[in-house]
């Protein structure tokens, strides 16, 4: 075990992926000799040389076109994009090439690739560079979509993202690279205690409320749980983890036990995973819940300018609303409807 | 292929500052080589001057405000203000641009207001002056996509039968996105009245020159169909001269340009990367020596036309501005939590009038106290 931050955790689970497969390659914008802009790749250019860690022109759809060639090769290309709002270039090559390809050509192409995002916003960035974009690639059937929220999930799920014979859109909250944890680095590809990259993990047990985020949110959510059970609120929350499939199994096994539902994300309401989870979740567990779910997201707005931001941004006050009223107790919205 | 097209770029004046003479520019700067009757050649020389001089000093107090916290992000030019200034000077007042995020010199000289120089970087909004008012678009993040509106722009000038030209900043790496060269298809195919203007400071974050194109940048326009010319981007009679030709060809219907000014990003790519992790400091000491304001400096004071009375009034004038900057800047308020959710739309739309209401419910409930939703936030940086 050793405690190292996200970012780290990142560094050292493609390294390791590195070594296993020397098939594996990294490509984009900036990640050789500068490490990437948030240095994730530091030092592994050095280490592995510039056809393994490939300084890319400065053309997303070309590196994301380029890298489905490199699959077809036989590589395993790890796809670093800049920044959240810089994917799009790369849209058509996601959604219409790499999503695809296994099923166009009945099985016959793999495209194992690993396209990294560092996503969410909270830093203070200026335009572009705070999207929660997963929503476009969870509708985009053919695609595995994956969000981490801690060093070891980060250290193990991409290993497990790059092992994968299927495409993964891998999310890595940039707001948390620097936060720390222990890592076993013994623990890779089997994930920590046995947990596959598209299970998701209850974080803490409770009762009353169950409450599901991701990525950065997860935990926000935990700290939410945690200050519930002050004012005497059980929350069980629930890191999501695989977007794409969602472990809908945990979910419905914890609103089961606490027949309340609150979701929270940072991307925009309107057609974003709150929607589908609480819709599917409803349909498995009408008769359990007690209460409408509860959507908790950004607002249906582009994403703020760094001065409104934390608006926008669901933080623990915003949660802990959403927690209210999923409880039926006095909230923002009392008085006015019952939920939302 | 035109001349200056590949190999050693146009230069009108040497890195000492001594005119040369050129049979396809001179031509185009008869105003500032006093050869115009009527026309004051000194003191346009000096509006150039004093311009670089304040985008300078502009740029140093972006950085400095950065530093000390007041802005969240800068992106410096310091080397660039000969590109900038140059091409700017050539620009006429309906000529629509199209800049990339790093045209601050450019916005100044096109007359921005102070405060709209910084706002974005402030964090207060997206975008700063009135595109309208200024005719040049608010500034691009997304590398390239400019250059597709300002080809856009320019079909409808043409279809309009217009005199209007436009131009559209971009850098080196831009030329690799699929972006720029849709563009110069479109622009190529319908003669759009459009000038592409590349400023090539030898680096896109980390990455050099070489890693975007493996021949001189302003070799891949004629491909399209569009001429181009690679000048000296630091200096500023030669980025003058080819915009004006670029600018009088596209205004006589003979399509579109390409100019790649070869100049250096002095500074970091922004005030959140650190070159020392890529960049050779020799290199940046032998650009030092061709600085593009230095240069001008020498040629104005060869003939006459700068002294120290100048050099004072330029400085004067440079610290009055960035006085302005940093006043505009630690003044500014912030902008009002509501207005998150004005102009999304041209209308109101009532998904988000919702939002916008429980928002306003939701804010004043934190105020008074309600329920467990006026626990302490505890992370964020509000
Ligand atoms: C589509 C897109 N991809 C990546 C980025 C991140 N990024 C910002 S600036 C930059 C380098 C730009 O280099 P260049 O085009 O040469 O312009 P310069 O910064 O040198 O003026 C990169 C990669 C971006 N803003 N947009």
């Amino acid at each position: 075990m050793s405690e190292m931050t996200l970012a780290k955790a990142l560094n050292a689970g493609l390294r390791q992926s590195m070594e296993r497969d020397s098939k594996v390659v990294l490509m984009g914008e900036d990640i050789g000799k500068l490490g990437g802009v948030f240095r994730i790749t530091d030092g592994l250019q050095k280490d592995f040389g510039a056809h393994r860690v490939i300084d890319t022109p400065l053309a997303e759809s070309g590196i994301m076109g380029t890298a489905i060639g490199m699959a077809y090769r036989g590589y395993r290309p790890v796809v670093e994009i800049q920044f959240d709002g810089f994917v799009y270039p790369a849209f058509d090559q996601i959604v219409s090439q790499v999503a695809k390809l296994h099923f166009r050509s009945l099985g016959r192409i793999k495209v194992p690739l690993t396209i990294r995002i560092p996503f969410g916003g909270g830093i203070g960035s200026p335009e572009h560079h705070s999207e929660s974009p997963e929503a476009y690639f969870v509708h985009t059937a053919g695609l595995r979509v994956v969000a981490v929220s801690n060093p070891q999930d980060a250290y193990s799920m991409i290993q497990q993202a790059i092992a994968c014979d299927d495409p993964v859109v891998f999310f890595e909250p940039k707001r948390r690279y620097h936060d720390r944890g222990e890592v076993d680095e013994t623990v890779g590809l089997e994930g920590p205690g046995g947990l596959a990259m598209d299970a998701a993990r209850v974080l803490t047990e409770g009762t009353d409320v169950t409450l599901v985020g991701y990525g950065p949110l997860a935990k926000t959510c935990l700290d939410a749980a945690t200050a519930a059970s002050d004012e005497g609120i059980s929350v069980e929350a629930i890191d999501l983890r695989s977007l794409s499939p969602i472990d809908f199994g945990t979910i419905e096994a914890s609103v089961r036990k606490t027949g309340r539902l609150v979701i929270a994300h940072e991307a925009s309401q309107t057609a974003g995973l709150g929607a589908e989870i609480a819709a599917s979740i409803t349909e498995r567990c009408f008769y359990f819940l007690e209460h409408a779910p509860v959507r908790v997201t950004g607002f249906d707005v582009p994403y703020p300018h760094s001065k409104l931001e934390f608006y926008h941004l669901p933080d623990l006050d915003r949660i802990l609303d959403g927690v209210d009223r999923a409880m039926g107790r006095p909230n923002s919205l009392s008085g006015i409807e019952d939920g939302e | 292929m035109t001349a200056g097209h590949g190999g050693s770029p146009i230069q009108l004046l040497s890195p000492d500052g001594v005119r040369h003479p050129h049979e396809r520019y001179d031509r185009f700067l008869a105003d500032v080589d006093g050869r115009v009757e009527g026309a004051d050649s000194a003191a346009l020389l000096v509006s150039i001057y004093e311009d670089m001089v304040v985008a300078r000093r502009i740029d140093a107090e972006g950085t400095a405000l950065q530093r000390q916290g007041q802005l969240g992000l800068w992106p410096p030019f310091v080397g660039q203000e000969a590109a900038q200034i140059g091409s700017a000077h050539a620009i006429g007042p309906d000529d629509f641009i199209f800049p990339s995020y790093r045209e601050i010199g450019v916005a100044y000289a096109r007359g921005a207001e102070l405060p709209d120089l910084v706002r974005q970087w402030r964090g207060n909004a997206h975008s700063g002056w009135d595109p309208f008012a200024m005719n040049m678009g608010p500034s691009q993040v997304v590398i390239g996509a400019q250059t597709l509106h300002a080809v856009g722009y320019a079909m409808g000038v043409l279809f309009d039968g217009a005199e209007t030209a436009v131009v559209t900043y971009f850098g080196d790496g831009a030329t690799s996105q699929g972006d720029v060269n849709e563009s110069m298809v479109f622009a190529a195919s319908f003669q759009a009245p459009v000038v592409f203007f590349c400023q090539n400071n030898q680096w896109a974050i980390s990455e050099p020159v070489g890693v975007q194109a493996h021949v001189p940048i302003a070799r891949r326009a004629p491909g399209f169909g569009i001429s181009s010319v690679r000048v000296d981007g630091n200096d500023v009679l030669a980025c003058l001269a080819a915009t004006r030709e670029a600018l009088e060809r596209a205004r006589s219907g003979n399509g579109p340009s390409f100019i790649e000014a070869v100049t250096y990003r002095m500074g970091p790519h922004t005030t959140a990367d650190d070159p020392t992790r890529y960049r050779d400091a020799n290199e940046l000491e032998d650009w030092k020596e061709k600085d593009p304001i230095a240069r001008f400096e020498a040629y104005l004071a060869s003939i006459g036309v700068v002294d120290d009375a100048v050099r004072a009034r330029a400085a004067e004038k440079a610290d009055s501005v960035a006085e302005a900057v940093r006043e505009a800047t630690i003044h500014m308020p912030d902008p009002e939590p509501e207005s998150l959710f004005e102009h999304v739309y041209a209308g109101p739309q009532p998904v988000l009038e919702r939002q916008r209401d429980h928002f306003e419910r939701y804010r004043r409930g934190i105020e008074g106290g309600i329920g467990a939703g006026a626990a302490t936030t505890a992370e964020g940086g509000r």
